[in-house]
């Protein structure tokens, strides 16, 4: 894809042939020159010389000594010495000589200094380390392989590629190979022109962004191969804005499932219960913070179960939250029924109470919530990117709604709840206790944004300021979504991440943020109950 | 440049000056200064005629950016305790720390100067880190002729007389990253990534007229800006993927600040881009960013800074022991804009000992010159023009959120506040030593812009 990947790559075909070409004569080991001499040096081309030079050695020493210098556990001396001293640090901090493993009694520590990698070194490290791979009996090791030499497009690595082909029964691996052999042809003077352009055919079938860079920086080929390329280029340009469309709307609704998590506590308080609760964002906030907790106490206690630990934290920040909403209902909001802009006031100072309290207790800095490992990485889809913990969350929004929407239809509390909302006196009159619904309802919204909290922990900072950034987003989409209605608050998060999402790449995001704002500005004055208005009596409540 | 045209162009500064000092001073300071010069130095010596020296701390201890500011602090606090412990102060007198918090909240920079220079009438003033609250403070510093030492590496296009930056300018961070990705890595296509703001759309204005004037196409060239705290990575991240799938070897220069750095990092890891495809260099993700962050998805990733706490000398060692003894946690780090407060507050001392006396006007003068060792090796010089001579290091993250040092410039590189790539500032030098005395000299019109001209 990139020259670094080519570079590595190229290495990596190196490495083999020099590795296949050991492997078949067998030559006497070179004398001349002490393969670890460059580790010692200063200047990173010669250790990254050096370390291609040491994994095709088949020096018996080469497999520890890359290991350690990829774990900056390789030391030299301090000043350059004639001898190139080179020592590895053991886990248990004596150090080892290391051409000969032997154990050294005094450590000579102050003259000494680890080496340093750099991005170059590390490549052809990982190349070296790679070097193997493709008579792996993995599948999967081979397949990175064959996909590492295709992008690295190296005519020197036919030969291997005929080896490995001869060798290779797994129909999958064999395509990327034929690939790779493809790309390798693309540069090579030895190739007739006609293979050439057969070969462009191959690379253009791939359709995806390494297969266009390759044919990309063929600009200077013979006239008719690099007018065939050209023509790919072209081909694989209109296919990726098909599939360019396609990855907006997927980002789109990603956002959106965002937005639409973080409003879902509200459109109950809000939306149902029409409490303007400016505390909402740091609600959020005390579910991520629930998460960091859980996360610690789990890593502490049974640290083989860290992974599964976020699991674990969504019901404990639903219940944290869910159990501080309760508090702050029986103890502030419930006296302010019927006068929102006390409500205001009076939720937008608790807000700022309970910023301070987590800065007090937490400090004002970043919290690490690490994401579980099978949260970690994407999915390749056709042309598509779909990054798990995106695909993660959409599928935790989805849960979450459903969820809440059975609650509210399916369950007495729900039932209450809607009765209450609707019509409180004929509701007390049937017998339903309405403060108890009332503090329950809040319980409920808060308990969903704390639930937010814990999506919103794997994408976002954990900071005091976490839900100061999502207040607005909240209220608008159920402002936007129209007060009172779930599915219209489902259609408004959708409809602001997408058009945020499209408007993205024409405006830059600052721009794009504002126009949208605009637009949602322009469509309130037009219809101030939003998307889809509650009707009926409940209105006029 | 002859004797006549020197003594003219003193005679035409010496009056511009006069005229400055007379409108922006108020008429009573500007006679004072004239005529009673004694005077006013009685009453300036009056004010620290107790045992005690007051010096102002100016970092904001709650808001947005407390996360960095509020560090700084406690280096100075413990600065000064090992002044006034280990030398019995400055002149023999104690000094005293006087702790203002601004709260992140630019208008009031300006106010609690207005107050530490006015009220607390401190000698000098550590403070400030956005280039938004420097640029709010600076009248008043001007005004009251005040001394702010500024710690963080900055945009330039700036070079007041009562400001040290001790920060490295455009010339000492930027410059030197492109250069070390330019030569050793290879890159030709750049993505230019920033927050919205001034201080990366000037570095960025800098960086594009430098790599064009290095013969890249301006198709080569992508720029984004995003705001502040920014989560939603994605679209852009892809973008960024399908810009360096153009055959030539892509590299992203961030100017990205504080908060967004965390989620666009995580972001470039799932989508699969390591720093051996796409390298980012960081100019803003130091090692008070990365504590507390899980640093996997970084590792290998880049930063340009003048300091790094993994930096290996007897000095750095002692530095990172003492601040830990003194904030009684070990789990703290050092960074870059410490070092420069380490730096400005030895300088200080220093040029208070050898004008021998903290009237403003005169530890002006006698900073320029001065010279202090840096914690990384060498020694740090403030030059006329206000800035210091730092080495430039090039770091990689490592999985312990420490930087381990891949490239560092051969010499000192000195600072040049005006950047010679932009039409607007490059015929402009800055030179505050007598007769030149401007913070905003024309080399091709030979005057001086004045106030005119500072942005």
């Amino acid at each position: 894809m990139t020259e670094g990947n080519r570079g590595k790559g190229r290495r990596l075909g190196r490495l083999l042939l020099l590795c296949l070409g050991f492997a078949l004569f067998r030559p006497a080991p070179a004398a001349a020159a002490d393969p670890f001499a460059g580790l010692a040096s200063p200047d990173f081309s010669r250790i990254e010389q050096a370390v291609e030079a040491l994994a095709a050695s088949g020096n018996p020493r080469a497999a520890a000594l890359i290991d350690a210098l990829a774990a900056n556990r390789l030391y030299t001396w301090r000043w350059p010495r004639p001898d190139n001293g080179l020592f590895i640090k053991e886990p248990d901090g004596g150090f080892v000589a290391a051409r000969t493993g032997e154990k050294i009694a005094t450590p000579p520590f102050p003259v000494i200094r680890p080496v340093i990698v750099n991005d170059m070194v590390r490549s052809a490290i990982e190349a070296a380390r790679g070097m193997l791979d493709l008579l792996s009996p993995a599948l999967a090791v081979r397949g990175k392989a064959a996909e590492a030499l295709f992008e690295a497009a190296d005519p020197a690595s036919l030969k291997l590629i005929d080896v490995a082909l001869a060798r290779e029964r797994n129909p999958g691996v064999r395509r990327l190979l034929l690939e790779a052999q493809a790309a390798a042809r693309l540069n090579s003077a030895a190739t007739s022109i006609a293979e050439r352009i057969a070969a462009v055919k191959v690379v253009a079938g791939r359709g995806d962004l390494p297969a266009r860079a390759l044919l990309a920086s063929l600009g200077s080929a013979p006239s008719p191969v690099a007018r065939a390329a050209a023509a790919a280029v072209h081909q694989i340009d209109r296919t990726l804005a098909l599939w360019n469309v396609l990855e907006t709307v997927y980002y789109g609704i990603s956002l959106g499932s965002v937005l639409l998590l973080a409003a879902a506590g509200l459109a109950i308080t809000f939306g149902v219960m029409g409490v303007i609760n400016m505390a909402h964002g740091e609600i959020v906030m005390v579910g991520a913070y629930t998460t960091l907790v859980v996360q610690q106490v789990v890593a502490a206690t049974f640290p083989a179960f860290s992974n599964e630990s976020l699991i674990l934290s969504i019901p404990a920040a639903f219940l944290v939250a869910g159990l501080l909403g309760i508090v702050i209902e029986q103890t502030l909001i419930r006296f302010l029924y019927g006068r929102p802009l006390e409500t205001l006031l009076a939720t937008w100072g608790l807000s700022l109470v309970l910023i301070q309290t987590v800065r007090s207790i937490f400090g004002p800095t970043n919290q690490d919530v690490s994401s579980p490992a099978w949260m970690s990485g994407a999915v390749h889809l056709g042309g598509l990117t779909l990054t798990l913990n995106r695909l993660w969350i959409i599928a935790f929004t989805i849960a979450t709604l459903a969820l809440l929407m059975a609650v509210l239809s399916h369950t007495r509390l729900g039932l209450s709840m809607r009765a209450v909302t609707q019509n409180r006196r004929m509701a007390a009159a049937m017998g339903i206790r309405t403060p108890l619904v009332d503090a329950l309802t809040f319980g409920l919204g808060c308990g969903i944004a704390g639930i937010a909290g814990v999506a919103l922990s794997q994408i976002d900072n954990v900071s005091p300021n976490l839900g100061q950034s999502y207040i607005i987003d909240s209220f608008l989409v159920v402002v936007f979504g129209g007060v009172g209605n779930l599915w219209g608050a489902v259609v408004a998060a959708l409809i602001l991440g997408i058009v945020n999402m499209v408007l993205e790449p024409i405006a830059g995001a600052v721009l794009g943020k504002i126009a949208v704002l605009v637009l949602l500005i322009l469509f309130i004055q037009r219809r101030p109950r939003g998307l889809f208005p509650v009707r009926g009596r409940a209105v006029e409540a | 440049m002859g004797q006549k045209t020197e003594e003219a162009l003193v005679g035409l500064d010496g009056l511009k000056l006069g005229r400055r000092e007379f409108g922006g001073l108020g008429m009573g300071v500007a006679a004072a200064a004239a005529t009673l010069g004694t005077a006013s130095l009685v009453s300036r010596a009056a004010r620290a005629a107790g045992d005690k020296i007051k010096v102002g701390i100016l970092h904001s201890l709650s808001g947005t950016m407390a996360i960095s500011e509020a560090p700084l602090k406690d280096v100075m606090l413990m600065l000064i305790d090992q002044q006034n412990k280990t030398m019995g102060g400055v002149m023999g007198k104690e000094l005293v720390p006087v702790v203002v918090d601004p709260a992140s909240n630019w208008p009031l920079f300006a106010e609690k100067a207005h107050e530490l220079l006015s009220v607390e009438k401190v000698a000098a003033i550590f403070g400030c880190w956005t280039s938004v609250s420097r640029k709010s403070v600076l009248p008043v510093f001007e005004q009251l002729n005040g001394i702010l030492y500024y710690p963080v590496q900055y945009e330039g296009q700036e070079c007041s007389r009562n400001v040290f930056y001790t920060g490295a300018a455009p010339n000492q961070q930027a410059i030197p990253a492109v250069d070390y990705l330019m030569n050793q890595v290879g890159v030709k296509r750049w993505v230019l990534a920033g927050t919205d703001y001034v201080y990366p759309r000037t570095t960025n204005k800098i960086l594009e007229a430098y790599l064009k004037q290095k013969g890249v196409n301006s198709a080569d060239i992508m720029i984004n800006y995003t705001p502040f705290g920014y989560s939603n990575w994605q679209s852009i991240i892809a973008e960024i993927k399908s810009f360096g799938s153009a055959g030539k070897k892509t590299a992203v220069v961030s100017t990205i600040n504080g908060d967004a750095n965390v989620p666009f990092y995580k972001e470039l890891g799932n989508q699969g881009i390591k720093a051996t495809d796409i390298p980012v260099v960081a100019f803003s993700v130091g090692e008070q960013e990365l504590a507390g962050i899980d640093t996997a998805p970084l590792v290998g990733q880049l930063a340009a800074w003048n300091y790094f706490e993994s930096v290996d000398t007897p000095a750095n060692k002692k530095f990172i022991a003492d601040f830990k003894a003194f904030v009684k946690n070990d789990k703290r780090v050092t960074n870059d804009p410490m070092e420069a407060h380490y730096i400005g507050f030895n300088m200080w001392v220093k040029a208070v000992e050898k004008a021998g006396t903290t009237d403003p006007t005169s530890v002006i003068d006698a900073m320029i010159g001065v010279a202090h060792p840096n914690l990384t090796g060498d020694f740090a010089t403030m030059m006329p023009n206000h800035h210091l001579s730092k080495p430039v290091l090039i770091g990689e993250v490592q999985a312990n959120g420490q930087f381990s040092v891949v490239y560092q410039t051969p010499g000192l590189v000195v600072a040049q506040p005006w950047s010679p790539y932009l039409p607007e500032s490059k015929n402009l030098i800055g030179d505050w030593l007598p007769p030149m005395s401007c913070g905003n000299y024309d080399v091709v019109a030979g005057r001086c812009l004045g106030r005119t001209q500072k942005s």
